[in-house]
């Protein structure tokens, strides 16, 4: 686990710096439309996509920066979408909510809350259909639990035994509500448990508890046993999205600003590989990254007009 | 040419499919027993196996995403059948928001080879409510779908095919009033191109355009006026895209214009025809056309209500005369 703290620690730096630079280029008016930023749940896709293959396919939610970097690696593609450029990986047609990479088997993002969960399950089928031992991953919110979506996807899945993943990102609140307002019960495992669903819950602002959970998780699906749901607690420290008013209590976002932060305790877990030199010049790293990506997305042409046109007969 | 019913014709057409290309498959609720519920899997299984034969639960949603993850992950060509029409309404966010918007949203990069096919549509079958409605005009006016609705055994075959190779989605809406009728099917290999109509009954005074089972009323309605006027009667196929070089040259060979529908008016197919004959060929027109449909409530059960309400031969032959005035 040492050997990959920093790796790890990189990608989760640069998910929060992407997002921490795209709610200012927001705040500028150089972002148009709905944001919504993940600062403060980087541990949960870091950790599950570190688990998972190029050939493994996820499905995601519409706070979904960290989920496609976390899968693709793809940052310069994430911020030109951000923009609408047509460098955009999705070529600027879908933006923050729709993010889209077949290569790297990111198979969009989705403004619906708990759509995507049956999406992926269909790609869980295709592996089975196609004999292959890949996954169909899904990231959705605590929100999202209580969709039908999530309910119909699990029976199915247990009942074809499909190698289906179900990765729960509790951030503790839907859009503005706390959880404890929307959910009977807040035991997502109770939830995989009543379709005889193998479950883990995780801290997930322990990026390594992640990756561990995840590659249990995901040994269980490749060895053809069907589905597994992790209950990742993590989170939000951003309001739901750009503009919306924050209720939440203060102490709690401090608490996990403050101490529990992912990057934070993966600093505290490894110290020796996370000196002072080292931080500064990873840190460093990951700002180019980001810095240059948006410079590129900045610079990149808009999506043809006349090619749209053709391509859509309008 | 050979005799097939409806259901067993459309039938046809996904088995060869499924023998063309490995990446077809059926999935939906009972398909995979005794052949479903209306025959129209019967001996698929056998043939195919439960992988590519795929009975589900009742979990409309969930099954309509699978097919589309599927599509999305790997290129496969779902055919979902959905046992009733009317049942897609459960599963309308994956339909809407998923299936119709991913080309675009996705940057025109993904394909979407999915078919959503609504068995057993249609009114008059004293069925109530819930199981008689006719929904092509909600696909129709989603960007994304292209919408057919066969009336026949051989239309049905031949748009079926072409819809399985079609690499964006495509909603076939079946007519549950002619399943069991029989009629000619061509021998071997043939498709019928989506978004062509099909000349049903030359005639020089009104143009008649309609489809599903409005079509049958339409022929009907067509010969009880034979001696005072020469009706032409096209059924339309294709819904989305609209064949309007056919609609407009009869239109333009007749000058009056009638369209039979058996979904109500508001907003619907024979509305937006209408929109298009009177924007794209004003000239042509010697009288408002008229549009002839159900009435604009649920379907209610009792016979003498249900009667009322639907589209009849007599409301056609009316509209006829009307529009020939």
């Amino acid at each position: 686990m040492q050997k990959q703290a920093a790796e790890f620690w990189k990608w989760m730096r640069i998910i929060r710096y992407f997002e921490s630079s795209a709610k200012e280029l927001y705040r500028a008016g150089g972002i148009k439309g709905a944001l919504h930023l993940s600062i403060g749940q980087e541990a949960v896709p870091v950790g599950v996509c570190a688990a998972l293959r190029d050939d493994d396919k996820v499905l995601s939610t519409h706070r979904s920066h960290g989920h496609y970097i976390g899968k693709t690696h793809d940052v310069d593609g994430a911020y030109a979408e951000l923009l609408g450029k047509a460098t955009g990986c999705s070529r600027g047609f879908g933006g923050s909510m729709h993010m889209f990479n077949q290569a790297k088997g990111f198979l969009g993002s989705n403004g619906i809350v708990g759509a995507g969960i049956p999406l992926a399950l269909g790609a869980a089928f295709a592996h089975k259909y196609l004999k292959t031992d890949g996954v169909g991953a899904t990231f959705f919110g605590d929100g999202a639990a209580n969709q039908g979506t999530l309910h119909e996807t699990l029976n199915l899945a247990a009942l074809k035994k499909l190698p289906f993943l179900a990765v729960c990102e509790n951030n503790t609140v839907a859009a503005t509500t706390l959880t404890g307002n929307s959910t009977a019960n807040q035991d997502r495992t109770l939830l995989a448990a009543a379709y005889g669903i193998p479950a883990i819950t995780a801290d997930g602002n322990d990026v390594t508890a992640v990756y561990k959970a995840a590659c249990t998780a995901v040994e269980h699906i490749r060895s053809g046993q069907g589905p597994f749901l992790l209950d990742l607690r993590t989170y939000r420290v951003e309001p739901h999205c750009g503009i919306i008013r924050d209720t939440r209590d203060k102490s709690i976002r401090d608490y996990y600003v403050n101490e529990h932060d992912p990057l934070k305790m993966l600093e505290g877990k490894y110290p020796k590989v996370f000196t002072a030199a080292k931080l500064a010049a990873l840190d460093k790293e990951c700002c180019q990254i980001v810095d240059n990506a948006q410079k590129k997305a900045l610079a990149a042409p808009m999506p043809d007009l006349e090619q749209f046109k053709l391509d859509f007969g309008v | 040419m050979k005799n097939l019913t409806y259901i067993d014709a459309v039938k046809e057409a996904i088995a060869e499919e499924m023998e063309r290309d490995p990446r077809v498959y059926l999935i939906g609720e009972d398909v995979d027993i005794d052949g479903g519920v209306w025959n129209e899997s019967m001996g698929l299984l056998e043939r195919f196996g439960a992988d590519r034969v795929v009975g589900t639960p009742i979990s409309e949603s969930a099954f309509t995403g699978l097919a589309a993850g599927s599509a999305l992950a790997a290129g496969l060509r779902p055919v979902v059948e959905f046992m009733y029409g009317d049942f897609i309404h459960v599963a309308m966010d994956q339909v809407a928001d998923q299936i119709a918007k991913a080309r675009l949203m996705f940057g025109n990069q993904p394909q979407m080879p999915v078919v959503l096919r609504l068995c057993a549509c249609g009114v008059g079958t004293r069925e109530a409510a819930q199981h008689s409605q006719q929904l092509e005009a909600w696909f129709a006016h989603l960007p994304g779908f292209r919408v057919v609705m066969p009336s026949t055994p051989e239309d049905g075959k031949g748009l079926m095919k072409s819809a399985i190779r079609s690499d964006d989605p495509i909603v076939f809406l079946e007519c549950r009033q002619v399943y069991y009728e029989e009629g000619p099917v061509p021998e071997g290999e043939y498709t019928i191109e989506i978004g062509k109509s099909k000349l049903l009954r030359e005639g020089k005074d009104v143009t008649l355009l309609t489809y599903g089972y409005a079509c049958v009323k339409a022929m009907q309605a067509a010969e009880n006026l034979a001696g005072k006027l020469d009706v032409e009667v096209i059924d339309l196929r294709t819904l989305k895209p609209l064949d309007m070089e056919a609609i407009l040259s009869s239109v333009a060979k007749t000058g009056h214009v009638v369209v039979a529908q058996e979904a109500p008016g508001v907003c619907s197919i024979g509305s937006e025809v209408i929109s298009r004959i009177t924007g794209e060929g004003f000239d042509y027109l010697d009288a408002p056309p008229v549009l002839a449909c159900s009435k604009d409530v649920p379907i209610p059960f009792n016979e003498k209500l249900e009667d009322y309400t639907v589209l009849s031969v007599e409301d056609i032959e009316n509209a006829l005369i009307k529009a020939s005035i």
